[in-house]
């Protein structure tokens, strides 16, 4: 009786977006009198960080202060329509809204502070922190502030913008299903190590290597937040969790969180993550979506992995000890193969 | 511990962005960690009344009586709130864009077709008391034979799970119990391979288990509107649903949301919002309907389980020819969103490689569980686990290494997917390249010198020719002829001929094969089964032009009038 380890990988793409209707999210942006905006949405903040990621978007696109830009998201008196957030979308969608009315909210910008220095907008540029100056005379600008307080008590202009991004719906063929699904993919490759006790059958995972490709990580801490969460819903979705632990039998499902088991903070594996950023064309300055990848790579890398340890291969989910001393037991033994990566 | 490697895919980025790229704090970072965040349920209000709900204690049964009049009496009890109550007591989410039928009630009325499904809400001062009223509600059954596996529910005989689809399959384009994938030959390329593997997968449901259960406030505004506080996942999506069950104008509906205690698919179903409003609406007096925890573990809508037979066609130096991907759904008792995540799966076979002939089936099937819904990576997470599991089983097969084998296998830039789009701005070769340094894990030069911007379109951009499929359009058996309307039929008629039930015991039938003893590969009796055969004559009518229900026409402000 012993322990055993071996080491499993896995690649996968995963689709942003849906095919589902048309594809719509919408956004308004506007400045209060001071130059400070609110985006509208009524996209949900699940704790991803819709709000976070829309905020950054809003500020780079209107070149001011992220201070200067809160998300009030979501009233369906007062935010525009989005269809929700799932399907990675919201990043990308919602996201790219924003960047839309965003866009718009800083051409009525520019034109009110144009207006006020007496140049031309196209020779405005923002400075990210609060001053819009005239490209090539640094000596020559007026503060957001300004221009905002110009363009509502002395121009008479909205300072503000609309933004809607739409992917249409694309027909499924019903012989061939051809179809649009979606309109770009993020990328992943998962390595999982693990130890297999011969004698108990637990599984236990000791490290984890990924590397994933997410268009662009807009806010790196919030895509690091969702890497090291999914990939311990990976581990979950693995080696514990189901409410029908005799699925298709549906008896004896876990009622509460000390029936229903997941991994505890002793559980968790080390977790070395590299991002790869290749830009989506068509998404807010390239960005994809890592919501709902991230568990899919690490459950088959687990699964390899077990089979690397002691050669025998789990296709049932989730993969209980008492899965494993089955295995092993019609086996008659542990198999280490110790192929994967020697 | 997370790194960049910003040396990949430079010349396609800007690296000048003022605050993207940034690990900027969260504007709601600090309510959340110092516990002032404001959530759907912090909205608690005077003269609130809790609504709770009598749930089948079967998995399916007839409806015989239902007696509240014990429960109508019971101290602090506003509304006892039945089918009948239920403006629209007949919806499908994905109605509201013409997608699929009416198929389940809010309250049921003449069956339960899974255990734990709603009966009774009752309306009282307290959730304990709406408890000790639920006690003394009366519901005769005559229970009927369940099924739970999803090969078992599409054989001939099995009991009809959900009466708007017969056959126990979600049906799709109005013709086929199943949605297709056909690209090039696979038989052709299983006959030229070198060695053919086929394996089958299963994944069991999975709960999305949000520290935040399902749960909605709902109370009387002015002007003849309701305002919901509510978690979810699709604030419009919700109104919608509850403004269609309801049989009001959206704009009687006032929703407010957008932070949720996590979701992960599982607050997209509006579980509770059409009931919440529904009491408000009959008490005058804001309400409150939050599902416990086991509610939510048991009744809230997992993620369904899946069944995947894969079969590949491998040539000896590691390029896979063809592959036969067939996938089952368990969508329990009624459709929910899991006609859509079959779709979606459908897209995303053959997985990330460009193999040249791909042929996929993939059913929403219906059993006598908990409806399933969305989870993260919905319609993609079982499949993967199969494929990838797969992919480590071809390898060892042609005695390469993984990390090389998938990128030998991988799509890259200019290639033809099998859902017949161009695949562009791929990266998994670069994501298998950086996964095997980090690991350690050797792979020789000529694998670490590949590029997912090389070596793609040319031969690989064709799309091959793919044989007509021959095979009968089958559809579930009369469903194109149901009309769903406000009030259901008599129960006599909703149900197919009685076929003898099952006499063997249930682990007998439904208990899945214990592993293989053996690895792979594994001997051809693991054939998926052969389609259940064509319907009884009196069944195969042609159907009439699709009528599409009310929920089909009828909406909406939202997502228009388009019907597929």
């Amino acid at each position: 009786m012993s322990r055993h380890r071996g080491r499993g990988m896995a690649s996968i793409n995963y689709p942003i977006g849906m095919n589902l209707g048309g594809d719509p999210s919408q956004a308004l942006v506007h400045s209060n009198p001071s130059g400070k905006f609110t985006v509208a949405l009524s996209s949900i903040d699940l704790g991803q960080g819709m709000k976070q990621v829309t905020r950054q978007i809003c500020a780079e696109t209107l070149g001011i202060p992220i201070e200067d830009v809160f998300v009030d998201t979501a009233d369906s008196d007062t935010g525009p329509h989005c269809m929700g957030s799932f399907a990675s979308r919201g990043t990308h969608r919602a996201g790219n809204a924003v960047l839309a009315a965003a866009r718009e909210a800083r051409g009525v910008l520019l034109e009110a502070a144009a207006e006020e220095l007496e140049v031309d907008p196209g020779d405005l540029e923002t400075d990210g922190r609060g001053t819009i100056r005239v490209r090539g005379a640094p000596g020559k600008s007026i503060t957001v502030k300004e221009a905002a307080q110009a363009g509502q008590f002395k121009q008479g202009r909205t300072i503000a913008g609309r933004g809607i991004f739409l992917v249409p719906l694309s027909p499924v063929d019903p012989e061939t299903g051809e179809m649009s699904p979606a309109t770009c993919y993020a990328h992943a490759a998962m390595v999982a190590e693990v130890e297999v006790d011969d004698e108990t059958g637990v599984v236990t995972v000791v490290r984890l290597d990924s590397a994933y490709e997410l268009g662009r990580a807009l806010n790196p801490r919030m895509v690091e937040q969702q890497l090291v969460g999914g990939a311990w819903m990976g581990v979950s979705h693995a080696l514990y969790e189901t409410p029908e632990p005799y699925y298709p039998d549906p008896k004896a499902g876990g009622r509460d969180f000390v029936e229903y088991l997941m991994p505890g903070p002793g559980d968790i594996a080390p977790h070395d993550i590299a991002v790869l950023e290749r830009p989506a064309p068509d998404g807010p300055y390239g960005g994809k979506g890592p919501g709902e990848m991230c568990a899919n790579p690490v459950i088959p890398a687990v699964a390899n992995a077990i089979f690397d340890a002691v050669g025998v291969r789990m296709d049932t989910l989730p993969i209980t000890p008492e899965k494993v001393l089955r295995a092993l037991k019609a086996q008659g033994g542990a198999r280490p193969q110790h192929r994967a990566g020697r | 511990m997370l790194e960049f490697r910003k040396d990949y895919f430079a010349d396609e980025r800007r690296d000048d962005l003022d605050v993207i790229g940034k690990g900027v704090q969260r504007q709601d970072m600090l309510g959340h960690v110092t516990g002032t965040t404001t959530f759907f349920d912090d909205h608690k209000m005077a003269g609130m009344g809790h609504l709770k709900v009598l749930r089948s204690p079967h998995h399916h049964a007839r409806i015989r009586h239902i007696d509240v009049s014990q429960a109508e009496r019971s101290p602090g009890v506003r509304r006892v709130i039945r089918g009948a109550d239920v403006p629209r007591n007949l919806n499908t989410l994905l109605g509201l864009i013409g997608f699929g039928k009416d198929d389940e009630p809010s309250l049921a009325t003449t069956k339960v077709r899974y255990r734990g499904e709603p009966i009774v809400a009752v309306v009282a001062d307290s959730e304990r008391l709406a408890h000790e009223a639920l006690a003394r509600v009366r519901v005769d059954y005559d229970p009927l034979p369940a099924v739970f596996d999803v090969e078992e529910a599409l054989k001939p005989g099995a009991p009809t799970v959900n009466d708007v689809y017969p056959g126990n399959a979600f049906e799709y384009h109005d013709r086929f119990d199943h949605q297709r994938v056909r690209f090039g030959d696979v038989e052709a390329g299983f006959r030229s391979a070198d060695h053919v593997l086929e394996q089958r997968y299963q994944m069991s449901p999975i709960e999305q288990a949000p520290t935040e259960t399902n749960g909605s406030i709902a109370a009387p505004e002015t002007n003849g509107r309701f305002v919901v506080y509510t978690p979810t996942q699709g604030l419009f999506f919700s109104l919608d649903t509850c403004a269609k069950i309801l049989d009001v104008e959206s704009n009687a509906l006032h929703f407010v949301g957008g932070t949720a205690g996590g979701g992960f698919g599982g607050k997209v179903d509006s579980l509770t919002e059409p009931l919440a409003i529904l009491g408000a609406m009959l008490t005058g007096r804001p309400v409150r309907y939050v599902l416990g925890r086991e509610e939510e573990m048991q009744f809230g809508g997992p993620r369904s389980g899946e069944r995947i037979v894969i079969k590949d066609g491998l040539m000896r130096d590691g390029r896979i020819v063809a592959r036969k991907v067939t996938v089952w759904f368990d969508s329990g008792a009624y459709t929910r969103l899991t006609s859509y995540g079959a779709v979606k799966c459908a897209a995303h076979v053959p997985g990330p490689y460009t193999i040249p002939a791909v042929h996929g089936d993939f059913y929403c099937v219906f059993t006598n569980r908990t409806p399933a819904t969305a989870m993260r990576g919905f319609g993609v997470t079982g499949v993967d686990f199969a494929l990838e599991c797969q992919m480590d089983k071809l390898a060892a097969l042609a005695g390469m290494d993984p990390m090389e084998f998938r990128i030998l296998n991988a799509y890259r830039d200019g290639d033809m997917k099998a859902h017949r789009r161009e695949a562009k701005n791929t990266a998994l070769v670069e994501c298998v390249q950086v996964a095997a340094e980090k690991a350690r894990w050797p792979i020789r030069e000529e694998f670490r010198r590949a590029s997912s911007r090389t070596g793609g379109g040319g031969e690989r951009a064709r799309i091959p020719p793919t044989p007509k499929d021959t095979s009968p359009p089958k559809r579930t058996a009369g469903g194109s002829t149901y009309t769903p309307s406000v009030a259901p039929p008599p129960a006599s008629s909703w149900d197919r001929p009685a076929a003898s039930p099952p006499a063997t015991p249930f682990q007998e039938r439904f208990a899945m094969p214990p592993p293989p003893p053996a690895p792979m590969p594994r001997p051809a009796s693991s054939q998926p089964p052969a389609p259940p055969p064509p319907e009884p004559a009196d069944r195969r009518e042609p159907p009439p032009p699709a009528a599409p229900g009310p929920g089909t026409t009828r909406f909406s402000s939202v997502f228009g009038t388009r019907r597929r």
